[in-house]
């Protein structure tokens, strides 16, 4: 299995925001993990969702040179859940940037496969960091780590210049 | 702005990106050893001043950036004269007292209290009129 919890970007206005799409099967087995009786997307991979959104924002925003880590969830609140047969849409806003890191505002909103409807799921402001640029001046190679293959093929096949 | 008003503003920020109540961010608190800031709320609170206040803070203004990775201002894990010196003249805001005596790199964080984090404040405020 691969840690993608994200299946296409649909939107990408480089240096601002992101939109990407993730449809909820019934499928895959985190969803049978929870004590109800009807199976719900984990809110901490909703937030993982979000969080490999908005960190390819940041990363594009730089071109892919800073390994770009979650670093803090500022808040997240949830007010629906994802079942089976929705698409969960992410919408993550670069709210500020530098050399050290970057924040994000994000909102995500669930598109019912049924009728076609679109509702409000929650909202995640998350805190990335550089790696790099650590105040501790520690180093971590040359091979950018955090945007490795599968996030490529992600952005090749969501029609997105890598480098 | 007011110091009251620039002091309750600065409160909110550490009270949000730090997690603690509102009577733990005294003017003596440090952001480290009393109110638990690690290394990346130090951007967390950066970022949150820049959007509270209007102001753009540059890199190493506020907090120090690669003092701790320059070999003329660091020697066995202490600062140097000269780089106590360098920081405290880039970070005027700072509380230098303690570290002058126990110059160790690991005590930097802990100049940063919540009343320099305010006379920072105030001292942009001022310049930008």
């Amino acid at each position: 299995m691969r840690w993608l919890w994200i299946d296409r970007i649909v939107e990408l206005t480089p240096g601002e925001r992101l939109v990407a799409i993730k449809n909820v099967t019934m499928a895959e087995e985190h969803l049978h993990d929870g004590e109800g009786a009807i199976p719900v997307m984990p809110a901490s991979l909703v937030i993982e969702g979000m969080a490999q959104s908005a960190g390819l924002l940041v990363g594009h925003a730089s071109g892919f040179k800073e390994k770009v880590l979650l670093a803090k969830i500022q808040r997240a609140s949830f007010e629906r859940e994802a079942i089976p047969g929705t698409t969960i849409r992410y919408d993550a806003r670069l709210v500020r940037m530098d050399a050290q890191g970057a924040a994000t505002e994000g909102t995500i909103e669930l598109i019912d496969a049924q009728d076609g409807s679109v509702s409000p799921m929650g909202s995640v402001d998350l805190l990335f960091s550089h790696l790099d640029q650590n105040v501790a001046g520690a180093e971590f190679g040359d091979v950018n780590f955090v945007f490795g293959e599968a996030f490529e093929t992600l952005l090749r096949l969501s029609g997105i210049e890598i480098r | 702005m007011q110091r009251d008003e620039i002091f309750a503003k600065v409160r909110d920020v550490l009270v949000e990106s730090l997690a603690v109540d509102e009577d733990e961010v005294q003017s003596d608190a440090r952001l480290t050893t009393d109110l638990g800031a690690e290394s990346i709320d130090f951007l967390d609170i950066k970022f949150q001043l820049e959007q509270v206040f209007g102001f753009r803070v540059e890199e190493g203004e506020l907090f120090p950036d690669n003092v701790a990775q320059d070999h003329e201002y660091v020697a066995d894990g202490k600062l140097t004269d000269k780089g106590l010196a360098a920081l405290k003249e880039r970070l005027p805001h700072a509380d230098f007292g303690e570290l002058e005596s126990d110059p160790r790199v690991a005590k930097v964080p802990e100049i940063f209290t919540v009343d320099a984090i305010v006379r920072f404040c105030e001292t942009k405020l001022q310049a930008a009129g």
